[in-house]
């Protein structure tokens, strides 16, 4: 119970803090209150990085004496509207939050974002405790554009691992796999349809699907294109392979349906203790050891992505957040874009299991309480292991609709070879296409 | 009126100055006119002008005449939107108006509890589609969905719903039945209040069965309603986007994308603004023909 006592002083802690916070960066040698007064728009898409800055909108507010006003949208939504907006010339934010495994090269092409490089140079828009070469390579790399201009910091990364439900794994005395070949077999022994239980789930919705099965791919050592994302690698024998493991680990253990299922689908049969295995992203643990909303709150495992045939790589993608060419405030949102990425808010964003962070120091703070330590062991050593899981082209979209309707034929049992030559013809004028413009 | 303003524009300066006067009307049309050409004139004026361009957002703009054109009829992936659209539209104008004319039939006799009967029959049609798509979304989950439980319940194996190739587009008809039935209902039954009761009482009279009364006597005087009705749906039905969207996206894999769904996903998925804007000219199109077809049929009617 909160005496009067105690919520006096908190009380009067909560009203000095605005006038400490000033105290203090009054003290500081950078200046945070160099924009005071002004106004950012910031443009955000619906994911636990963006929960994170706008539950603490208010100490930036506070820090800086910016007003900030912040859109969040699905992604299925926010994506497009930042793409047109920022195509039209007049966008109407300051501030963009966005998937650089979707948007960057568009964005980089069309040049709309205000390359960052000179910011990050200058001591006076930059605190000397940014510490940019903090950025892990991964990160790094997905944030730079083949010219070398760096238009967006780096929000969070995004790796792919195996969730996955320790008692029935228990039950059956069965071990979390350790191969893609240990991982299918599992699957199958787990599988009891008369029972609704499922050994694995992914996803297998058009578009969604693909990163399910460039994991895949990745174990055997291959991507999507070549390295100049000039030719495509989607029909190859190994991209093959990847296939029919996909269709065989699908059709054979997923539940039924599972051709329509996205993330949201994928990880409500997962909470309800249906499956037994799921595989997706690090940013979803929060609601599986949530007792409120998950029924295997006390079961949740993560385990890293076994390893394949040829190779053991885990899929990686980033998040970005940058400032449109046009904005009127852009040293207010610049501002914004390096407390969005500091190293305090990385923080926040592993202790509150969103994702990865993209600074090498987040996982040497003394302060980092992550979900689970197991959650923390798999995504450091998933870390290690960490290649981007879509190819840096410009029509990555239509790259992902005509690879995904391939996957959904094979779920519904279409040859995969078949299908997958199919997509490549298909897809192969637009990238070409691509490269012109 | 015309009686009474004629002597007094006589006084005025005679027939001259009456043609200056006409000549000024267009003025009051000018409001209207800008509103006009700048929400529909000019959006189509600007679609025709970018179906003739290659039109990425990201790139350069080139003229590229018909070729867009072109490219839909060598399209298999929008030839196959042209048909699922055509079937989606069929099935989902037909359901509802079978079931909104009998529904309106039952709603024009009276029995107790009508107007409450009504009432709950029309609260579909007043909802939003977004929000009645998410929670059809739920319900039919594969698993975890109240209605795999409910056929559970009376012993019938579990069903796919949206989530098979096979099953998607009959399941999504059946939400647009659920939905646009009651308006059906209300132009028919709208219909029905005014037919007069004389030849009812004359069949009753002749012996007729409450099957050819309805038959011979309140179809066809309730066709032009039928018909009004038909026409709506059918516009509805083609343009269909949020309860698709939200529920299958398209999916699964293209197997309920109809042209909206593809061309909504031309113009901001691959940011193709040309082939999007021919996509819209060729639906645009279909609807014409397909609506100037059913309005003749009812026109013909009419001679008969």
């Amino acid at each position: 119970m909160i005496g009067r006592r105690t919520f006096l002083t908190a009380s009067t802690a909560t009203l000095a803090a605005p006038a400490l916070i000033s105290r203090a960066v009054a003290q500081s040698a950078f200046n945070w209150q160099q924009c005071k007064g002004q106004t950012i728009s910031v443009s955000l898409t619906k994911s636990p990085r963006a929960d994170n800055l706008l539950a603490h909108q208010k100490e930036f507010e506070a820090l800086t004496g910016i007003k900030v006003v912040s859109e969040q949208l699905p992604e299925q939504q926010q994506r497009p509207k930042m793409v047109m907006e920022l195509a039209s010339g007049n966008p109407s934010f300051d501030v963009t939050h966005f998937s650089l495994h979707v948007s960057k090269r568009i964005i980089g092409t069309g040049k709309w974002l205000e390359d960052l490089r000179p910011y990050l140079a200058d001591t006076k828009l930059t605190s000397p405790d940014y510490d940019f070469a903090d950025t892990g390579p991964g990160p790094l790399a997905a944030i730079t554009q083949p010219d070398g201009r760096i238009d967006s910091l780096p929000v969070e990364t995004d790796l792919w691992l195996i969730y996955y439900n320790k008692k029935i794994f228990a039950d059956h005395g069965l071990e979390m796999p350790k191969t893609f070949d240990e991982m299918l077999a599992t699957a199958r022994k787990l599988t009891d349809p008369a029972k609704n239980m499922y050994g694995f789930v992914g996803r297998g919705v058009k578009n969604a699907n693909v990163p399910v099965w460039t994991s895949f791919l990745l174990g055997e050592g291959q991507d999507t294109v070549t390295p100049d994302g000039k030719t495509l690698l989607t029909d190859t024998p190994d991209a093959i392979w990847a296939g029919e493991y996909y269709k065989s680990i699908m059709r054979d253990c997923a539940p039924p349906g599972v051709v329509g299922f996205n993330w949201n689908e994928c990880q409500t049969s997962f909470m309800q203790g249906n499956v037994a295995m799921w595989l997706d992203g690090v940013g979803f643990c929060p609601p599986l050891v949530d007792p409120t909303v998950s029924k295997i709150a006390d079961h949740v495992g993560v385990g890293l992505i076994p390893a394949g045939p040829k190779a053991h790589y885990c899929a990686m993608f980033n998040d970005g957040i940058g400032i449109p060419a046009r904005s009127k405030v852009k040293h207010a949102a610049y501002l914004y874009c390096q407390w969005a990425t500091s190293k305090k808010m990385a923080l926040n964003l592993v202790n509150m299991g969103g994702g990865a962070s993209p600074r090498l120091s987040t996982y040497k703070e003394p302060t980092l309480k992550p979900p689970t330590q197991e959650w923390l062991t798999t995504l450091l050593e998933s870390l290690k292991i960490a290649r981007l899981g879509l190819p840096e082209i410009v029509p990555v979209t239509e790259f992902r609709d005509v690879i995904g309707i391939a996957l959904t034929n094979m779920i519904q049992g279409a040859d995969v070879a078949t299908e997958l030559h199919k997509a490549t013809e298909t897809f192969k004028p637009v990238l070409e296409a691509s490269l012109k413009t | 009126m015309e009686a009474s303003l004629a002597p007094a524009a006589g006084t005025l300066g005679g027939s001259r100055s009456r043609r200056n006067y006409a000549r000024r009307y267009w003025m009051f049309a000018v409001p209207a006119a800008v509103v006009v050409a700048a929400v529909i004139l000019f959006p189509w004026i600007f679609t025709l002008v970018m179906s003739v361009f290659d039109w990425k957002v990201s790139g350069n703009i080139y003229f590229v005449g018909i070729k867009n054109f072109v490219h839909l009829f060598e399209d298999s992936r929008f030839q196959w939107a042209v048909i699922r659209t055509l079937y989606f539209t069929a099935l989902a104008v037909i359901f509802p108006m079978i079931l909104g004319i009998w529904a309106a039939v039952c709603f024009a006799s009276n029995f107790k509890g009508r107007g409450l009967a009504r009432t709950l029959f029309i609260l579909p049609m007043m909802a939003t589609p977004v929000a009645i798509a998410l929670v059809w979304t739920m319900m039919f989950h594969p698993q975890l969905g109240v209605l795999n439980y409910l056929l559970s319940v009376v012993g019938l194996p579990p069903a796919s719903w949206v989530y098979q190739a096979d099953t998607v587009i009959p399941t999504l008809v059946m939400v647009e039945t659920w939905q646009w039935t009651p308006l059906v209902m209300l132009i028919v039954l709208g219909g029905i209040a005014g037919l007069p009761v004389d030849p009812y009482e004359a069949a009753i009279i002749d012996g007729a069965s409450g099957w050819q009364m309805f038959r011979f006597i309140t179809v066809p005087m309730v066709w032009p309603f039928i018909i009004v009705a038909a026409v709506m749906r059918m516009i509805d039905a083609l343009k269909t986007f949020d309860t698709i969207f939200v529920i299958t996206n398209g999916g699964p894999g293209t197997s309920s994308e109809t042209i909206n769904m593809l061309l909504y996903q031309t113009a901001f998925g691959y940011y193709d603004l040309g082939y999007a804007s021919a996509q819209v000219l060729v639906f645009f199109a279909i609807i014409m023909v397909i609506s100037v077809g059913l309005l003749r049929v009812r026109r013909m009617e009419r001679w008969q």
